[in-house]
């Protein structure tokens, strides 16, 4: 069978998958809506995390990233999963005996202002959207390439999935249908992972395998460093950033990791302050089998990449080689006529431009495993895809219809009304986010690193210092958070996006890229707050109280809504 | 009351403690072993890796791992000990 009817076979199961779950778990309160119920057990809690966590940028792009950058990929690798040790050990179980909806909810109450409530709300809405958007793109990526539909068609396609089980489902549907996407989307990433890893080493764990050799006794690494060197590119395991923007962009990536607040707010739905503790647990191993697998990818495809193409006949590419032209995503210029893909490091003389993102999808081509194989990597991608686009949306929806509307602008909305408005608000969130995955603006790329630099700049110190110092009140987290984010988008804006007199590389501060400037943003913050408070009057008696009771786990109750 | 108020105390300060050793941990493998020293560890060979870069791709997100479900266990006898545990 061809690769597209096995994708139409896998994509239509796992769609009716995703459906059923939904009309099985709708929601019918909006404790279910927001926290489905507060019920849920920590493994199927971890399972959630751990897709929601999981975006098409993960399951996608990031091999794809170190493939082309070895060493200096580590960042995401290290940044993504190190964020999660930050989130258990200093955010989830505190926020859980906290035991609200959202994260401006904390932040509104433990600060006692609406107006620091109305700068959580902002960060929220913002950081979510920018993701979003890159997710819808992801659908509509794999669906041209898979289902050779219009990409529009496909971010329709992806949108009315998203639509049904959001809507319908609130948190509840939500984390059903992540519990299911996970174990798809693990499955697809692994198994042509598990295949090549043989193919190339005769070890069946990819872990151990790129650091195994080849059937001449050559270490795969040391081939692939051998490749490089010949070829002009900085050697695979040397990298060529500098070491100090690696250590921020590292550490903004941690941070911002455990500030998302699409991630924060899973730790809502379990029942006690052990269970956040535990399932955290279980989402950084469910996580970490999918980041320890990419780096292995990422060997795996770049050296199959210049083996198959470096200095080869145009003429004699394998097939993958011209589907993938068609979309544009791979392209050669034979510059010096030869007929031959000179594939180097010069760019006057390079012939062959690869786009990451299709690294991971093309990679089981490139290594001629079967065609359901490939297939299923398509669905892989859109269960990653999809579960994060939905993880997004609850929170958009939630800061409007809960954050904004019931508690600012009508605090005697029924429970009827809140729910309608949060699924309205999550309708509208859907049509806007598609609107972005049809007409991509040029910076998602930018602003998706300016997500994780505003978590880390806004939410993580201002939430840290309401859990770890009772006398931090609120004219310190509000000055803090606005330091924060303000300086970190006036850097982004700067050196991103020409504004302010623009700048290139060399008018870093200090050397620091944007990416990493939310680790420089994040210290300003804690500076600001700290000092601040200290010069203003200490928050109220039953503040401080608040606080010394969200240490304790005993009596966490469930999630309220009062 | 009083009492209570000094069990709570003696609560959050032995989990600052496990806390700080934790994190010194989380720390060494990712940011020392995996970037700061990561030349100088590159001078040493696990099999087929160079060990810098083995935590920086590998390692340090094992440890991560094994951290979590440490200080799972770890808070986990504390609750006990102190009786703050939930049913």
């Amino acid at each position: 069978m061809s690769i597209q009817i096995w994708t139409w076979i896998l994509v239509g199961i796992t769609f009716t998958l995703y459906i059923g779950i939904a009309i099985w778990s709708r929601a019918g309160s909006t404790k279910e809506f927001y926290v489905a119920g507060g019920g849920v057990s920590p493994l199927a809690n971890g399972l959630a995390t751990a897709a929601d966590w999981m975006s098409a940028a993960s399951f996608i792009s990031m091999a794809g990233l170190i493939s082309f950058n070895g060493y200096d990929g580590s960042v995401y690798l290290m940044g993504w999963t190190g964020g999660y040790v930050l989130l258990a050990l200093l955010l989830a179980p505190y926020l859980r005996k906290f035991g609200k909806f959202t994260v401006p909810d904390f932040i509104g109450d433990r600060y006692y202002s609406n107006v620091a409530r109305s700068v959580a709300v902002f960060c929220a809405l913002l950081v979510s959207f920018t993701y979003v958007a890159g997710q819808m793109r992801g659908v509509g990526l794999v669906f041209s390439r898979f289902l050779e539909v219009d990409i529009n068609t496909g971010v329709i396609i992806g949108m009315i999935i998203v639509l049904f089980y959001a809507v319908l489902g609130g948190m509840k549907g939500i984390t059903y249908t992540q519990v299911a996407q996970y174990c798809v989307l693990i499955f697809a990433f692994m198994v042509p992972a598990i295949f090549i890893s043989i193919q190339m080493t005769g070890n069946p764990i990819p872990q151990l395998g790129f650091g195994g050799a080849d059937e001449n006794g050559v270490y795969l690494l040391d081939k692939l460093d051998g490749l490089h060197r010949d070829l002009g590119f900085a050697e695979y395991t040397s990298g060529s950033k500098s070491t100090l923007d690696i250590f921020f962009i590292t550490a903004a990536l941690m941070v911002g990791t455990a500030g998302l607040p699409h991630v924060i707010v899973r730790f809502f739905t379990v029942k006690k302050v052990a269970d956040a503790r535990k399932s955290a647990g279980w989402a950084l191993l469910l996580i970490a089998i999918l980041y320890t697998t990419a780096p292995a990818i990422a060997v795996f495809s770049r050296t199959n990449l210049i083996e198959t193409v470096s200095n080869k006949e145009y003429a004699t590419l394998p097939e993958w080689f011209s589907n993938w032209e068609k979309t544009g995503l791979i392209s050669f210029d034979d510059k010096n006529g030869d007929g031959k893909v000179q594939y180097v490091s010069d760019p006057s003389k390079n012939e062959l431009i690869v786009d990451k993102d299709i690294m991971v999808l093309a990679n089981p081509e490139i290594a001629q495993l079967p065609n359901w194989i490939i297939a299923l990597v398509g669905a892989g991608a859109l269960a990653a895809a999809l579960s994060t686009a939905a993880g997004l949306l609850l929170v958009i929806s939630a800061s409007v219809s809960h954050d904004l509307i019931k508690k600012m602008v009508n605090p005697n909305i029924t429970e009827k009304g809140e729910l309608i408005a949060a699924r309205l608000s999550a309708v509208v969130a859907v049509c806007v986010a598609g609107y972005f995955g049809i007409n991509p603006p040029d910076f998602v790329a930018a602003t998706v690193a300016l997500a994780f630099g505003l978590a880390a700049a806004s939410f993580f110190p201002a939430i840290i210092l309401g859990i770890f110092s009772k006398k931090m009140n609120k004219e310190g987290a509000i000055a803090g958070m606005l330091v924060g984010i303000l300086s970190m988008l006036f850097y982004m804006l700067k050196f991103k996006f020409d504004w302010f007199g623009g700048g290139t590389k060399q008018d870093w501060w200090f050397g620091i890229s944007p990416e990493g400037f939310g680790t420089v943003a994040m210290i300003a913050n804690f500076i600001v707050a700290i000092v601040i408070s200290k010069l203003t009057p200490n928050p109220p008696k039953e503040v401080q109280e608040i606080v010394e009771n969200i240490r304790i786990p005993s009596g966490a109750g469930e999630a309220h809504n009062h | 009351m009083d009492k209570n108020q000094n069990l709570k105390k003696k609560y959050w300060k032995k989990n600052l403690k496990y806390l700080a050793i934790l994190l010194s941990i989380w720390f060494l493998v990712s940011f020392v072993f995996g970037i700061l020293l990561v030349d100088e560890l590159n001078t040493i060979r696990l099999g087929g890796f160079k060990l810098g870069f083995w935590f920086a791709q590998q390692g340090s997100i094992y440890v991560f791992v094994i951290l979590i479900f440490v200080y799972i266990k770890l808070m986990n006898k504390l609750d006990k000990e102190f009786g703050f545990n939930e049913q």
